[in-house]
């Protein structure tokens, strides 16, 4: 369900550029993204989509261009980047979970210690967001004992715990096996439905096809294309993008 | 007078080990303290924390414990502090094994998959949060079995304390040595004592390091 106002933008990103020493990983890179709006990167391995979205929480810091998230400048080393992150949930490949922390601590943990919540209202929103992703009799356990599947749902509602804005997923299924994806991805879904606004770095096309507004082809740190799901599967423009939706097909 | 090496003489020796094992306490206890530091620092984003942490570090593992003693001994003669082996072998110990302990814990900090740091930050954590309640409780995991194999060489390292006058086992030894002239038995026991000591902290540090390493393939 979207948002019946106006597209009100959440994530501004202007001319964009990153060096890894000499290597230019992002290159005059712009992307604006409305709030509600559902975005899915792809692109050869080192096209720096990665890369792109872990500078929104300055995870990787840019060296030129500007970023505004929620109508927060990011400046390099400014205390905006605590807002920012606040109000930003990020999922990773490997799920890094805490593995010292029961699987309710690690949802706990961040509210307590960032929002600085009462305890009983942190343990009441994490036990909320474990049954959102189905899983709310695992609370207990530690991560080590969770299949894949399940781990990934827990980072997912550990992010979540956070109450954030913007959701952003590096790769969530790519560490899974085959039949863990489907979990995943469901819980993605549900989420893209409430109206979260997501920037999603997957190869995963059914996903793409069944919630993006937006996908986004990355190649050598550029955005290459961009467009709806049906025109960018239907009537790709770039011969990039053709050779690289031919390979992973 | 020459007096024959006895029964008394292995009680005073014993009555000794309070002294090693007190020496050792007190450089431990602050080389703990110092050696969190140091580990800290070495981690740090700061670059000349780093530099800093590190020759402190290229200095201790570069020159002899013995030496380390003279020179902070001698040196607190020269400040202007009265002489005190206890308060020289204390310092220099604990200077010793900050270095040690934070070469090691350094270590410890960087085996936790930078993953974990990620995570945390992502999550609005900042440093001290990301440290107290992230990074060190799964280091310190990693670091109990290298630490405890750290203190076997810290007690016998107290041992050199009697060079510049601390009376501790290895210094009673020379003393009941200096009365019976009977070096071998003497010193046999002085070492027998040390082993005890050290054999059953041996034995925790390889067991927990089965421990761990079953653990972590797991």
């Amino acid at each position: 369900m979207t948002t019946a106002t106006a597209p009100e933008t959440s994530i501004v990103m202007q001319d964009i550029n990153k060096w890894y020493g000499a290597y230019h990983a992002l290159r005059n890179v712009n992307l604006n993204v409305r709030r509600g709006e559902r975005i899915v990167i792809c692109g050869p391995s080192g096209s720096g989509k990665s890369t792109l979205i872990r500078t929104i929480n300055q995870l990787e810091p840019i060296q030129e261009g500007k970023i505004v998230v929620d109508g927060i400048e990011l400046t390099a080393g400014g205390h905006n980047v605590d807002e920012v992150r606040r109000d930003v949930g990020m999922v990773f490949q490997q799920f890094n979970l805490f593995p010292h922390l029961t699987i309710l601590q690690n949802c706990m943990l961040a509210p307590l210690k960032v929002r600085k919540i009462p305890k009983a209202e942190a343990e009441a929103t994490a036990r909320k967001f474990l049954t959102r992703v189905r899983i709310p009799e695992q609370a207990d356990k530690y991560p080590a004992q969770l299949s894949g599947g399940q781990q990934q749902r827990v980072a997912i509602a550990r992010a979540l715990c956070m109450q954030p804005r913007i959701m952003l997923f590096d790769e969530p299924t790519s560490a899974l096996d085959p039949e863990m994806v489907k979990e995943v991805l469901d819980t993605m879904v549900d989420l893209a439905k409430e109206g979260m606004t997501m920037l999603c770095v997957t190869h995963e096309m059914g996903f793409a096809r069944a919630v993006a507004d937006r996908v986004i082809f990355m190649d050598q740190g550029q955005i290459i294309e961009e467009g709806s799901p049906e025109a960018f599967f239907g009537n790709p423009q770039n011969e990039r993008t053709r050779a690289f939706l031919k390979q992973i097909h | 007078m020459i007096r024959p090496f006895g029964f008394n003489d292995i009680i005073l020796i014993a009555e000794a080990i309070r002294w090693t094992l007190a020496l050792s306490a007190i450089a431990f206890a602050g080389g703990a303290v110092g050696g969190l530091l140091i580990a800290l620092a070495r981690t740090s984003d700061t670059r000349w924390l780093r530099t800093a942490s590190m020759l402190f570090i290229r200095l201790f593992q570069g020159t002899p414990l013995l030496m380390q003693l003279f020179l902070v001994f001698f040196g607190m003669n020269i400040f202007g502090l009265p002489i005190n082996p206890w308060l020289a072998a204390s310092l220099a110990l604990t200077l010793h094994a900050s270095a040690f302990l934070g070469e090691i814990w350094r270590g410890c900090i960087e085996a936790v998959p930078l993953g974990q740091r990620e995570a945390a930050t992502a999550l609005g954590l900042h440093y001290y949060d990301r440290m107290t309640s992230v990074i060190l409780p799964q280091a310190a995991r990693i670091s109990v079995a290298p630490t405890v194999g750290f203190l076997v060489q810290l007690i016998k390292g107290t041992s050199l304390a009697s060079i510049i006058g601390f009376t501790e086992l290895t210094r009673t030894g020379q003393i009941v040595n200096n009365a019976t002239f009977s070096p071998f038995q003497v010193f046999g026991t002085v070492a027998v004592f040390y082993f005890i000591l050290c054999w059953p902290l041996s034995l925790t540090a390889r067991r927990m390091e089965i421990r761990f390493s079953r653990a972590t393939t797991r």
